[in-house]
């Protein structure tokens, strides 16, 4: 650690209670929320194919013999979008979103990299710097940097154990546990352990940072969901009539849209979710595919609902690594491909709409004969959404998305309503 | 804080301590080295590891451990892996009694399957159960520490079907262990052709295309495991293959699976290279061309699988990730360089790449850094060697390693865990960390709590083994003594700055060992 970090952290902790700055609590949630950005990601490489489904064109069928999603209207058909596409059967529970046009999908969205690489591939989404392996920070980070400062508050947070690269880099970023554990008091939180490991951490580097935050982060965390939790979840189960309290995805979702009313400060979020890689048994209106999907929309309806009225203030985004093959491989499934479909959901969306440049599935539209080609790069849907929706100024965009296209390109620059 | 500091101020608690002799720099320097083999060679000291391996001498430790096979395993850690029947089944045995055909007798019956995967579940857990007793009691701790490696670079993954839990342990045993630290050919061959990889990643259903019967199309290429094989267990994303290379090496494997009727009836070998599934048209694979027409098929595989471990690129890409585990999160180019150069001219003997690295400037110079943070496996091995428990009940590891994000055999993604700093280092893990120390070191932790017992056997046709008892308890008690906060600061070797001691000093005694094992020091290794 050099000399200048070192004072500035002695200082600061001599100053405060807990790090950086202290802890201002959210309060009841009466502050007016900002603008806010939550990302799901699915790893994996989700078949965007049989997500956004093309029904119009024959090849789609052709190639797809066992896998296909059958038109609209048949039993286990899609759900029919605007004539050309029609959505998976599983993801019904977000069609009311898009018939209230707050759904949108980005259709042969992805990188301008063609690496089929799982690992290159979400390295590159998540440092937004696709080909570029020496980006040391996540572009959501360097968005969080940008943003006006809120000093002290829960600003950004990710689900699950371990933080992703997409939020590397300096700026404090919280993770919270899944599930039900995310509430539960523990030994850390009684005064005679953490006065202990308050003064052992009390500087220390990046240990250090990474304790005062997830000190801070429990505080807000406990007294958000701690008490509230068990509270939420009643009245959540009396509205569902007696159905299954939510789990996996769904747990989280619920959860996130707590911690974000009761976090006005709260500005940029992350959940991911595994099990897209269907190279075998990919399954069509019902199997692997459909078992994946259905959690996924169920809990983006729940998370959509909770937030009531503020979800005129959240864009939700909904992204892979890459598509996968047009054609079903010898064991019903997929390999790894190129382009794929990229969904926006919330209040600003000007929903109710495929977006990008349809490629078409023709063996001369095929990127590589084999794969949907990509028309629109993810970084102009992301970008678009960081400058209209956050209202992060060109200089900053330019920062946060360094050398990509223009964000005004094509029908994208009308997927946001403000 | 500048090492010179931490350095001298541990040197002054050394002093108080009474472990000072003659001449303390150079006692300090010795045990300071010591201590620094315990940790990457191994999980760490046990109670009295320390003062052993200053009696031996760090390059007689290191020679030691490069020869695990002159190691014996104390009787007891022995008794109790034997006391895991699951653990000793071939992956054929495991596949007939546990897998996918006592499924199919299960039928429809809900209780029967249910009892099923009851019974997958007792395999993988005894699986688990066998790794942590090793990695916690072995003290052949660098063959561990390489098991490890090695499972996460040929990854595959427990929860991918009653297949994945019934042969996570198998393949391990089969797989890796035996060439952990022996040839890199021998253990690319191994996990290649084990039914573990070949299902996780896809490769036994591949086949060329052809007709069946009635004249339609079945089968056809599955691409997964031609990739990653290249992509993550040899050459590296940037080892100069194409998609060209990828779709050519599926063709060259097709064929390699394993035959479920077959394995059920015990009537052929796990490994089954299938002619009728086998391309034998000719393939063009990292420039070299493949007279398909002209070999019985299964030699096509070999060879490519020679070309890929012998590839420069291989030996780079296999020697940074060593690099990066013994030494740096950002290891020193010289060094990956000195190790590829060893790997390519003992023709990827892993023992004597590993001695060059052990015996490196580069290695010894890292000595004094504590320059890598430890993964929530390492964290929690070294935890409980630390603190001298003997562990009956492995459940809390297990959940508190579900809880930390590093799941034992838990990882979907066949890139494996990592094993960097920033992959692990964020605010809830270092508070759950915490939690985790106060558990152990306060002795709550339930590690002695008796263990659910093995599922009751199903009617009929379930194996003998399922019937036995569990093993008797060792230990009247559910929770073990909390460790005594001196034996551990000892077992250490008293590693704390001025301000983790001052605030052991300041915590009541009952606290103390739970905040040294959650000391700063003792998250870095």
């Amino acid at each position: 650690m050099d000399r200048r970090t070192l004072l500035k952290n002695m200082a600061m902790t001599s100053l405060l209670p807990f790090g950086r700055a202290g802890w201002a609590f959210a309060g009841d949630g009466t502050a007016p929320a900002g603008k806010r950005m939550i990302v799901v990601m699915l790893r994996g490489a989700v078949d965007g194919l049989n997500v956004v489904v093309p029904y119009a064109n024959d090849e789609y069928y052709s190639m797809r013999s066992s896998i296909a999603i059958a038109r609209p209207g048949v039993e286990g058909g899609a759900l029919d979008l605007d004539g050309r596409f029609g959505m998976h059967p599983a993801l019904a529970p977000i069609l009311p979103l898009w018939q209230s046009r707050k759904l949108a999908f980005v259709h042969a969205c992805g990188s301008p990299d063609p690496t089929r690489s799982h690992f290159d591939a979400q390295d590159y989404m998540e440092s937004g710097t696709p080909g570029v392996k020496s980006t040391g920070t996540g572009w959501m980070n360097r968005a969080l940097g940008t943003l006006p400062q809120r000093p002290g508050a829960l600003e950004a947070v990710s689900f699950g154990p371990v933080l992703p690269r997409i939020f590397s880099g300096p700026d404090a970023v919280a993770n919270v546990p899944l599930g039900r554990e995310a509430g539960r008091a523990t030994a850390m939180d009684k005064s005679e352990i953490n006065e202990g490991f308050d003064r052992m951490y009390a500087d220390n580097g990046a240990l250090g940072d990474a304790y005062r935050e997830g000190r801070k982060s429990r505080q807000q965390i406990l007294s958000d969901l701690g008490d509230g939790d068990a509270r939420d979840m009643k009245e959540m189960k009396e509205a569902d009539n007696g159905a299954p309290s939510p789990k996996g995805f769904a747990l989280d979702a619920a959860q996130l849209a707590t911690l974000l009313q009761r976090t006005p400060e709260l500005q940029l979020a992350f959940m991911q979710l595994g099990g897209w890689d269907t190279h075998v048994n990919q399954g069509g209106s019902k199997g692997q595919l459909a078992n994946h999907l259905q959690p996924l929309a169920e809990g983006l309806a729940l998370l959509t609902s909770q937030l009531g009225p503020q979800l005129d203030d959240t864009v939700i985004v909904v992204m892979s690594e890459f598509g996968r093959t047009a054609r079903e491989n010898g064991n019903k499934g997929t390999d790894h491909g190129h382009g794929n479909v990229m969904w926006v959901l919330g209040g600003p969306v000007a929903g109710g709409k495929v977006y990008g440049d349809w490629p078409g599935l023709s063996s001369s539209a095929l990127h590589e004969g084999r794969d949907l080609a990509v028309t629109t790069d993810f970084r102009a849907v992301l970008a678009r959404v960081c400058e209209q929706h956050l209202r992060l100024p060109d200089k900053h965009l330019a920062t946060v998305f360094p050398g990509a296209p223009a964000t005004g390109s094509g029908n994208v620059k009308r997927l946001l309503t403000t | 804080m500048s090492r010179n500091v931490l350095g001298a101020i541990t040197l002054t608690l050394l002093a108080f301590s009474g472990l000072s002799a003659a001449d303390p720099a150079a006692d300090q320097k010795a045990q300071q080295n010591a201590l620094y083999v315990l940790d990457r060679l191994g999980y760490g000291p046990r109670p009295g590891d320390l003062d052993r391996v200053l009696a031996m001498g760090v390059d007689g430790y290191i020679d030691q451990q490069l020869a695990p096979e002159k190691i014996t395993e104390p009787p007891e850690l022995q008794r109790r892996l034997d006391a895991l029947e699951t653990t000793r089944l071939s992956a054929a045995d495991l596949f007939r009694d546990y897998g996918p055909p006592a499924r199919k007798a299960a039928g429809a019956d809900e209780d029967a399957r249910k009892k099923v995967q009851q019974a997958a579940n007792h395999v993988a857990e005894q699986a688990q159960q066998a790794r942590l007793l090793r990695a916690i009691y072995s003290p052949a701790q660098l063959q561990e520490v390489m098991t490890d490696f090695w499972f996460n670079h040929f990854n595959v993954f427990r929860d991918k079907g009653i297949e994945g839990h019934i042969w996570v342990g198998a393949y391990e045993r089969d797989a890796i262990r035996p060439y952990a630290l022996g040839h890199f050919r021998d253990l690319l061959g191994a996990t290649a052709k084990h039914p573990a990889m070949l299902y996780y990643l896809d490769n036994w259903q591949s086949s060329m295309p052809r007709q069946d019967r009635f004249g339609d199309i079945k089968g056809g290429l599955n691409e997964n495991y031609a990739r990653e094989v290249m992509e993550l267990h040899t050459l590296g994303v940037d080892g100069g293959y194409t998609q060209k290379d990828v779709t050519e090496l599926a063709r060259i494997l097709t064929g390699w699976t394993y035959l479920p009727r077959e394995l059920e009836a015990g009537s052929q070998p796990e490994f089954f290279f299938d002619p009728r599934r086998h391309d034998f048209g000719d393939k063009h694979f990292l420039g070299k061309n493949f007279d398909g027409a002209g070999s019985d098929g299964e030699e096509e595989g070999e060879h490519a699988l020679d070309l890929l471990a012998r590839s420069p690129a291989t030996a780079k890409h296999i020697s940074y990730q060593l690099a990066q585990y013994f030494v740096a999160d950002q290891p020193p180019p010289e060094l990956v360089q000195k190790l590829a150069k060893r790997f390519h001219d003992s023709n990827g003997d892993i023992r004597e790449v590993l001695r060059t690295l052990f015996h490196s400037s580069e290695f010894r110079d890292a000595a004094a850094s504590g320059g890598k943070f430890k993964t929530p496996y390492r964290y929690v091995i070294s935890a409980v060697r630390a603190s001298g428990i003997d562990v009956i009940n492995f459940k809390p590891l297990l959940g508190a390693l579900n809880q930390l994000g590093m799941p034992l055999y838990g990882c979907q993604t066949p890139d494996g865990y990592k094993n960097t700093q920033s992959a692990w280092l964020n605010p809830d893990a270092m508070v759950y960390r915490l939690n985790f120390a106060n558990a152990l070191g306060n002795g709550n932790l339930p590690l002695y709590h008796e263990p659910p017992p093995a599922p009751v056997a199903m009617a009929g046709d379930m194996p003998v083994s399922m019937s036995m008892a569990p093993p008797p308890m060792t230990a009247a008690q559910y929770k073990p003594s909390p460790p005594d906060p001196m034996v551990l600061q000892a077992t250490l070797g008293n590693p704390f700055s001025l301000q983790t001691s001052e605030a052991l000093a300041a915590a009541p005694p009952r606290l103390r060992a739970g905040m040294m094992l959650g000391s700063p020091e003792f998250m870095r290794y």
